[in-house]
Parts: structure tokens; C-alpha cells; sequence
């Protein structure tokens, strides 16, 4: 590749951000940066004690100090060490289960709308009834039956979340379908699964871009959710849930403890969401702007 | 006269839906002869597009079905091919060309990529043989510069264009016959004639046939060689353009004539036919056409009658023949 087709390829890019949501845009780079990074930023271990340490307050507060910026716990581990490697388990959990679950959602999608009838109304009976279920007891559940673990987290937030892609995806096929370049498509000879695969998937791409946006602080929320209750990522590996469920038994002395991975979880959503209308509304051919 | 690439004998096309079944097409034959050019006529809802479904065996489904009759392709009953034979014989031996330039292409690929799908999955050509062949087809549709038109999205062409290159699709495999649904509804009429003519020039360079499908007679006389009149899901008059024009027999195509404005006949006011076309829910037994009809009778709303040889090669179903 020649320089002038990156510089050419970066100016895409830099066209495509332009007007983008600034705030959540850099809240979301230094949130996933400090994810990859987390081996390399944290000032202290995330696990380790020291029981001299213990409830240090965060810096701006009488008797904290910078050596502990955010403060440390009950066990005097370093709360930013903690948020930084806690981050880094959320985002990565939130990822493999929206591959999965999306990856499941928008399969089940793309067949029950492309051939109707009996299977669309089987698959989406099932789709109803994934919906139906209480998304905590399939985790607990989960849970009990395969053991606490990363893995565990995984499957049940991928298997809370397929039902929704499943949804908005066959909607999505069922319009895009009855035009005509599907019916051209089968008219030069094309199987069904070519046609799903690259004649109705194509045409989904932007619907599944705003729904993995926005799903990202869902998923991030269910995930905390999940540890918060214990049965999210088993200790000691922290998670920013399972940091704010630490800190509950404190909240009226060391109050930082379940506030700052609170406020973490908190502004991903946001940024995520935010980005995600945005998305949204410049892909939107009604209010694109020509 | 040359061999008969296409056979359709006592076609029936149904829909079975919750009120009952339709009969789209009920008892609908007709044949094209190699290099020749069909039209078939007929107002909405007569069974035109249905009749060129069946032929690629894409009925809509669920609830369509091809209930009866053959289609002989080249001496071969192609109802009685397996799903995956079919599909060998789609965009490779017959294709289709639909209405809407707009809506038959697909907005994320390019117009290259487009032209290039039916070749490589039929011919299984790649690189710069595949190349070639997608530039000759859009060169054989007199698309200007299709070297560098290869790169464009269909937003970027106009209407006419993009019609071009469906055609393009079409015939980038080179069929044996082609079905064209009013592939001219959509453009204006200068960009109209000059596609007309470029399908005729095509057909004069590759020998395929072509079966025009339409609801207008000026294209009619334009194009076709013969012509099928249909109602109510079936052919109820078949000849020659010219002896269709001149000498109609079935008051049908009467009065399909005499509300097509003329310049060689002076006339006060177009004639138009009373009443809407039957519906094809369970429909009455008889003509469909009686109701309408100057001249029905009696016998008219008992039995449909059987098709008559009139002339030459002019066949008619009436009764009451003009």
C-alpha cells in the first residue's frame, strides 16, 4: 500500500469521525486503552495487601495521599489498580458475549426472517420465550450448573442478550427481502445461504453497528450486575460489579471504594450509548445530510 | 420455422392462502421459438409476472405452488429438475430482467461486482477472465467507459444506466432465453426507445430469445415477433404482431385495441372496457371475460371455451369470436 492511499485511507476515517460525540469519544480511548494497557499503568498490583494500607481515603480527601489516588479497600489493595484491571475483565467479557450472542442473534435473525413461515414462527416462539425469562435467573442458573468463572459470565450474558439481535434483525430481513435485488439474486441462481450471507447481510451491517453500540453499556451494566450478586467473575480477579458490591458493607465510612468503579460503570454506558445514537443518526439515510 | 426453445403446456400457478386458493394462472400455454421474440400482454393482475415466475420456478413462497401443466426448456420438463439442477439453469440458460431499475440492484456492491456474480458462480471464472467477460457485457449494453463505470455503486448511475446494467446481469452469462417484466415502466420515453432498441440489437448479436412482458401495444408492435393475450390467468389469444393488430378475434383484444389512441383512424373518444377483471378467488365457472364482454351469451358463463385455431398460426378462446 502506497503512503498516499493511508494518508487517503486516515482522511476517511477523519471525514467519518467528523461531528462525532467528543466526550464519550475520549472517555471510550482512554477507557479501553487502560484495558489493553493494564499490565503496564497499574502503580501497584491489583491483588496485592498490605494490611497497613487498609481504607486509605483518595487524595483530594483529609488523610488520603497520592500514593493511593482513588484510596484502597478493606484489604488495603490499590483501588485504581483495581478499576484499571477490573475495566480490562469488563471489556473483555462485554465483547466475547456481544460476538457471541450477537453473532447467535443475528443467524437465528437473518434465517427465521429470510424463510418465513413454519421456522420463523418457531424460531421466534423461542426468541419470545429467551425474552420472557428472567435475564438474572439464567445466570444464576448458569451459574449453579457450569461453575463460577469467566466462561460462565460469558455464555449467560450472551445467552441474555441473542434474543433482542434475533428480534430487530429478522424485522430488518423481512423488509429488505421483498426487494427486488433478493428476487434478481435467485433469478441468476444464487442458494439461499449465498443470499443471506452476502445479499441480506450487507444490507443489515448498519442496523447491527447501532445495536452493538448501544448493547456495549448494557452488556458492561449486566456484567457488574452479575458480579455485584456473585455470580459474575469469581474473586480475587476484580470486576468493576463486583468492586461495587466490595464496597457495600463500607459505603458509610469508605464510600470511595463502591463510588468510583459506580462512576466508571456509569460514564462507559453513557459514552457508549451516546456514540451509539450517533451512529445511528448518521447512518440514518432520513437525516443524513447530503 | 425455427426449434422451439420453450414449451409451456396447461401452466397452473396457485396461491393458497387463509381464504382460499387463487388461481393465478389456470391453464396458460404458449411456446417461444428460438431467436424470437413473445410479448405477453395483459392488464394487472392477469398473470403476466406470475407466468414468468413459474418459468424460473421462483413462485413467492409460502403459499404459491406450481399445481400443474409442463414447461419444456430445450426438450426438458424443468418442473421435474431437482431444486439444485434449477438453480444451474437460472442466469445461466434463462434469465430475467425486472421492472424496477432501482430496486433490482444491490446498494452495497459495486456495478462490477454485480455483473460479475452470475459469471463467476455459472462459469466459475475468476481474475482477468472474469474481468473480461463482466467488461464485454456491459460493453454488449452499450454502457460508456465500462471499464471505469466498474468501480461505481448503483446511487452513482441514473435510471437509465441502471437498467443497463441489469441487462447486463442478465445476459453476462449468455441465456438462451431471457424474460423481460416491463423492463421499460420506469424510464421516460426517449430513454424507453433507446433501451427497446438496444434489446433488439442484443438479440440480433447472441440469438436469444426473448419473452416481453407488458401492458402496452406500442411496445408490442415494436418488438415482438408474436404476441399472448392474457386474462384472468389465462391466454386467450395468441398470432403474429401483425395479424394480431390487423385482424383480432377475441373481443378481449377488441377492446384492448380500441382504447390505444391511433393516428391512422380518426376517433372522437377512446373506448374503454367496462368493470374490473374477475377475481381469481375461487372464480365462476365459464369466461372470465363474460361479464365485460359486448357480446357474452348464454353458453358464455357455463363453459370456458376451448382454443380455436383462426387462422395460420392465430389461435383464440371465445365463444363469440369478432
Amino acid at each position: 500500500m502506497t503512503p498516499v492511499v493511508i494518508q487517503g485511507r486516515l482522511q476517511q476515517l477523519w471525514q467519518a469521525l467528523r461531528g462525532a460525540p467528543l466526550a464519550p469519544l475520549i472517555f471510550i480511548t482512554i477507557f479501553v486503552l487502560s484495558a489493553l494497557l493494564a499490565d503496564f499503568i497499574t502503580p501497584y498490583p491489583p491483588e496485592k495487601m498490605s494490611l497497613s494500607a487498609r481504607l486509605v481515603p483518595p487524595f483530594f480527601v483529609a488523610g488520603g495521599s497520592w500514593n493511593h489516588i482513588l484510596g484502597t479497600d478493606t484489604l488495603g489493595r490499590d483501588l485504581l489498580s483495581r478499576m484499571i484491571v477490573g475495566g480490562r475483565v469488563s471489556l473483555l467479557v462485554s465483547l466475547l458475549a456481544i460476538l457471541l450472542g450477537g453473532g447467535i442473534g443475528t443467524g437465528i435473525g437473518l434465517v427465521a426472517g429470510y424463510f418465513g413461515g413454519r421456522i420463523d414462527a418457531f424460531l421466534m416462539r423461542v426468541t419470545d420465550a429467551a425474552l420472557a425469562f428472567p435475564m438474572i435467573l439464567i445466570a444464576l442458573l448458569l451459574n449453579v450448573s457450569l461453575g463460577a468463572g469467566f466462561a460462565t459470565v460469558t455464555i449467560a450474558i450472551a445467552l441474555i442478550i441473542w434474543a433482542r439481535y434475533a428480534r430487530v434483525i429478522r424485522g430488518e430481513v423481512l423488509s429488505i427481502r421483498e426487494r427486488d435485488f433478493i428476487a434478481q439474486a435467485r433469478i441468476i441462481g444464487c442458494s439461499s445461504a449465498r443470499i443471506i450471507l452476502t445479499h441480506l447481510l450487507p444490507n443489515v451491517t448498519n442496523t447491527l453497528l447501532v445495536l452493538l453500540t448501544l448493547q456495549v453499556g448494557l452488556v458492561i451494566l449486566v456484567e457488574a450486575s452479575l458480579s455485584f450478586l456473585g455470580a459474575g467473575i469469581p474473586p480475587p480477579t476484580p470486576s468493576w460489579g463486583s468492586l461495587v458490591a466490595d464496597g457495600k458493607d463500607y459505603f458509610n465510612s469508605a464510600w470511595w471504594i463502591s463510588l468510583f468503579p459506580g462512576l466508571a460503570i456509569v460514564l462507559t454506558v453513557l459514552s457508549f450509548n451516546i456514540l451509539g445514537d450517533w451512529i445511528r443518526d448518521k447512518l440514518d439515510p432520513n437525516l443524513r445530510q447530503l | 420455422m425455427s426449434k422451439i426453445l420453450l414449451q409451456v403446456e396447461n401452466l397452473q400457478t396457485h396461491f393458497f392462502t387463509r381464504r382460499g386458493i387463487v388461481k393465478a394462472i389456470d391453464g396458460v400455454t404458449f411456446h417461444v421459438a428460438q431467436g424470437e421474440t413473445l410479448g405477453i400482454i395483459g392488464e394487472s393482475g392477469s398473470g403476466k409476472t406470475v407466468t414468468s415466475l413459474s418459468i424460473l420456478r421462483l413462485v413467492p413462497k409460502p403459499g404459491g405452488r406450481i399445481v400443474g401443466g409442463k414447461i419444456i426448456f430445450d426438450g426438458k420438463d424443468i418442473l421435474k429438475l431437482s431444486d439444485v439442477e434449477m438453480r444451474s439453469y437460472r442466469g445461466k440458460r434463462i434469465s430475467m430482467i425486472l421492472q424496477d431499475p432501482v430496486a433490482s440492484l444491490n446498494p452495497v456492491y459495486t456495478i462490477g461486482e454485480q455483473v460479475a456474480e452470475p459469471v463467476r458462480q455459472h462459469q466459475g471464472l475468476r481474475g482477468k477472465a472474469l474481468r473480461d467477460t463482466v467488461i464485454s457485457a456491459l460493453r454488449l449494453l452499450q454502457i460508456p467507459s465500462p471499464e471505469s463505470r466498474l468501480r461505481d455503486y448503483p446511487h452513482q448511475m441514473s435510471g437509465g444506466m441502471r437498467q443497463r446494467v441489469v441487462g447486463g446481469i442478465a445476459i453476462s452469462c449468455r441465456p438462451e432465453l431471457l424474460i423481460a417484466d416491463e423492463p421499460t415502466t420506469a424510464l421516460d420515453a426517449t430513454i424507453q426507445a433507446q433501451y427497446l432498441a438496444l434489446l433488439r440489437h442484443i438479440q440480433r448479436q447472441t440469438n436469444v430469445s426473448i419473452i416481453f412482458i407488458t401492458h402496452d401495444f406500442g411496445i408490442v408492435a415494436r418488438m415482438c415477433d408474436r404476441v399472448a393475450v392474457m386474462y384472468a390467468g389465462k391466454v386467450v389469444e395468441t398470432a403474429d404482431t401483425k395479424e394480431l393488430f390487423d385482424n383480432p378475434r377475441h373481443p378481449y383484444t377488441v377492446g384492448l385495441l380500441n382504447s390505444v389512441p391511433r393516428l391512422d383512424r380518426k376517433v372522437e373518444r377512446l373506448c374503454s372496457i367496462e368493470g374490473q377483471p374477475p377475481t381469481l378467488l375461487n372464480p365462476l365457472p365459464g369466461c372470465g371475460f363474460a361479464p365485460r364482454c359486448g357480446s357474452a351469451y348464454a353458453p358464455c358463463y357455463r363453459e370456458y371455451p376451448p382454443e380455436l385455431r383462426v387462422g395460420g398460426e392465430h389461435f383464440a378462446s371465445c365463444w363469440r369470436l369478432v
